[in-house]
């Protein structure tokens, strides 16, 4: 097993800064993700949670570098450590905003480096491919070694995330393994090259909750083992709650909320985390009373309001204020940070 | 048919659905799905019965079978008409079914794919009257704007497309289709798991409202556990097939009585990270209904399985007054359940 070199202790595996990653359509512009920064260090996980259209997805696919054509990375950096390739001690420092999305470079970074876990476990894996030579061929591509030695590195991979009889499932369809399963095999793929970081796109929101409890335990698991970063996406709030130490809450394309994980569920700062949080219905509320709720939906990203993006359904709005300027993200205590008017009075006072 | 005005709306006995295994070119039988297998409930007037499981555990095909999208292999589905007959839907023809069609309708999971991107507003929502014959258009139009306002959706939207609609506006759309021949029976299937958290409260409400002001009957299938704690009344939990847990939502969260509903509410993640949840995982995977294990069907995943699990499939028994469980070792083990707080 590669170890993992975590650094100078304090410096980020991954810091992304002021990310924009715009969709230039004949319609207009879709800002998909608006100036968006965070941190992700080895051993920890980093979740972002947000509803459907807020750019969580666009984020991590802007990491990658695999955002859809009329999407671009229009500004920020996407600072990726990595250990020095010319073969000196110490770790380098690359900018994978500024890479060609095609070139060698960030093809030996994907899959090698930064690996992703997608949410349809259906849908990633080839039908007419074995489930074996579809880990091999990952192998394969990143490392120098043979095909009869990729075997049974996958072999072992997947003994290794849980799939009983792997000598077996190396030889099926993914089509003929179980949702848990399937699942297993991908995380498995995600893991052979021994990325340092991965990345969890909503990788239970398919599966039952008896098999996201498998698959959340095996990540947990796994991370301690290879001391990975993970940054887990998902709008499952009680996911993040027991996955995550620092999470980020965004809402068309803009953080709303950002900060460690007890903060942000204990001391929500935002009126939308603080709305989120009260409109689920868990199994220790009380039952059959109106949730509170938030008025309203989702705007199309086209018809994004004017000001903070959330200010129509906010209760706490302030008129010709949150609908007259964006605000910007504020640091509320140590280090929880969180983009609303309410707290600029707090900071001008204080 | 007896007339009994005290009887539940909806009494399932011994209900069984097989899909047949066929092979060869004679397409001869060798074998069957057991998707619901000798299940039995009942649903009272006004209440809401929950049915949980995990995917393939044959609560769809229960509840769609109830509604007779499926005509069940065999067993009783009784029923109180609006007039106080009791009638068995299990054996109606299509023709018998007809007039009693209006009184039990479904609610889909999919708010994208259960409308018609080619019918407006109003030929969606009114096409169920026009279906049973209800009405003139003049009619149907007055009480199709009646119902998109009841839902919460302006009438001027009556021309448009559901492309215009945002997911939970079309949850809306699909409610009030359901409710435009005024049922007594609403079976809603995963109503509010295609939608964003901040909507599904929205639903929930609108759905609880509704009940209330139509005094609507539910069955509401859900895999979801925070959801069905809300919502239902009742609660009866599905596994391979099999009920295995039926009882009132209060006793049922507070104290399980099965191991398998014991798991699945461990495995639900809490939202709090000072409370440790979702991490009490079941081994194994769901068997298939087409060959199941012997016995109690839970017993190569269950902690407290014994050599009586392995042989004998256990009976849905009332246990407690109105709890009803299919185990073995009820009587002799303790199980964690939810507080109530």
């Amino acid at each position: 097993m590669v170890g993992v070199n975590s650094g100078k202790i304090g410096a980020p595996l991954l810091s992304v800064r002021d990310l924009k990653t715009y969709f230039l359509m004949d319609e207009g512009v879709v800002k998909a993700v608006d100036g968006v920064s965070f941190d992700v260090h080895a051993g920890q996980t980093f979740g972002i949670v947000g509803e459907s259209g807020c750019g969580k997805s666009v984020t991590v696919k802007s990491v990658l570098r695999i955002v859809e054509v009329p999407g671009k990375i229009v500004h920020g950096r996407i600072l990726l450590r990595r250990p020095r390739r010319d073969g000196a001690s110490g770790e380098e420092e690359l900018d994978l905003a500024t890479l060609d999305a095609r070139s060698e470079e960030i093809r030996s970074i994907r899959g090698g480096q930064i690996a992703l876990i997608p949410q349809e476990p259906m849908t990633s894996f080839s039908p007419v491919h074995t489930i074996g030579n579809q880990i091999v061929e990952a192998i394969m591509l990143h490392q120098s070694i043979d095909k009869q030695a990729a075997r049974s590195l996958a072999h072992d991979m997947l003994r290794d995330v849980g799939v009983p009889m792997p000598e077996r499932r190396l030889d099926e369809y993914s089509w003929q393994l179980s949702g848990g399963l399937r699942q297993r095999a991908i995380i498995a793929m995600a893991l052979c090259c021994h990325p340092r970081l991965l990345i969890a796109d909503e990788p239970t929101t398919a599966v039952d909750v008896t098999t996201q409890a498998q698959v959340l335990r095996l990540l947990r698991e796994l991370q301690r083992e290879r001391n990975s970063a993970i940054i887990f996406i998902t709008h499952d709030l009680g996911v993040i709650a027991q996955m995550a130490r620092f999470v980020m809450v965004m809402y068309l394309g803009l953080v709303m909320e950002q900060g460690p994980v007890d903060d942000i569920f204990h001391a929500p700062k935002h009126p939308y985390t603080q709305a989120l949080l009260r409109s689920i219905p868990s199994v220790s509320s009380e039952p059959r009373v109106s949730l509170p709720t938030i008025s309203g939906s989702i705007p199309h990203p086209f018809n994004k309001p004017a000001g903070c993006p959330f200010h129509p359904r906010c209760i706490k709005r302030m008129p010709g204020r949150c609908d007259a300027a964006t605000p910007a993200l504020q640091a509320v205590g140590e280090k929880q940070r969180v983009s609303c008017f309410l707290y600029h009075d707090v900071e001008v006072s204080g | 048919m007896t007339s009994a005005s005290t009887a539940p709306l909806l009494e399932v006995k011994n209900l069984c659905k097989y899909f047949p295994i066929q092979k060869g070119f004679f397409k001869k039988t060798i074998g069957n799905v057991r998707a619901v297998d000798d299940v039995s409930f009942f649903v009272e007037e006004g209440e809401t019965l929950g049915l949980v499981g995990e995917s393939g555990c044959g609560k769809t095909t229960t509840s769609r079978c109830v509604v007779r999208a499926l005509a069940p292999s065999s067993g009783q589905m009784l029923f109180r008409t609006g007039e106080g007959q009791v009638v068995d839907l299990a054996t109606l023809d299509r023709d018998a079914l007809r007039p009693l069609r209006p009184e039990m309708q479904m609610i889909f999971q999919d708010p994208y794919s259960s409308l018609n991107p080619r019918m407006n507003l109003f030929e969606i929502v009114g096409e169920p009257m026009l279906v049973n014959g209800l009405g003139n258009r003049k009619q149907r139009t007055d009480q199709v704007a009646e119902l998109l306002q009841l839902v919460g959706l302006r009438p001027e939207y009556m021309q448009r497309f559901p492309h215009a609609f945002s997911g939970g506006q079309r949850q809306r759309i699909g409610i009030a289709r359901a409710l435009s021949v005024r049922p007594r029976l609403v079976v809603a299937d995963e109503p509010v798991s295609a939608l964003d958290v901040s909507v599904q409260a929205q639903i929930l409400n609108l759905l609880l409202d509704l009940q209330q002001r139509l005094s609507l009957t539910y069955i509401f299938v859900a895999h979801n556990l925070g959801v069905v704690k809300h919502i239902c009344d009742r609660v009866a939990v599905m596994y391979v097939g099999k009920l295995v847990e039926m009882a009132n939502t209060g006793d049922l969260f507070h104290q399980p009585r099965h191991p398998y509903t014991a798991a699945l509410m461990a495995a639900v993640p809490v939202a709090d990270p000072r409370v440790e949840s979702g991490n009490v995982e079941l081994k194994g995977e769901v068997p298939s209904p087409a060959n199941p294990p012997s016995g109690c069907y839970f017993h190569p995943r269950c902690a407290y399985a014994a050599d009586v699990c392995r042989s004998e499939l256990p009976a849905f028994r009332e246990i407690t007054p109105s709890h009803f469980v299919a185990c073995h070792r009820s009587e002799e083990i303790t199980l964690p359940g939810i507080s109530l707080t």
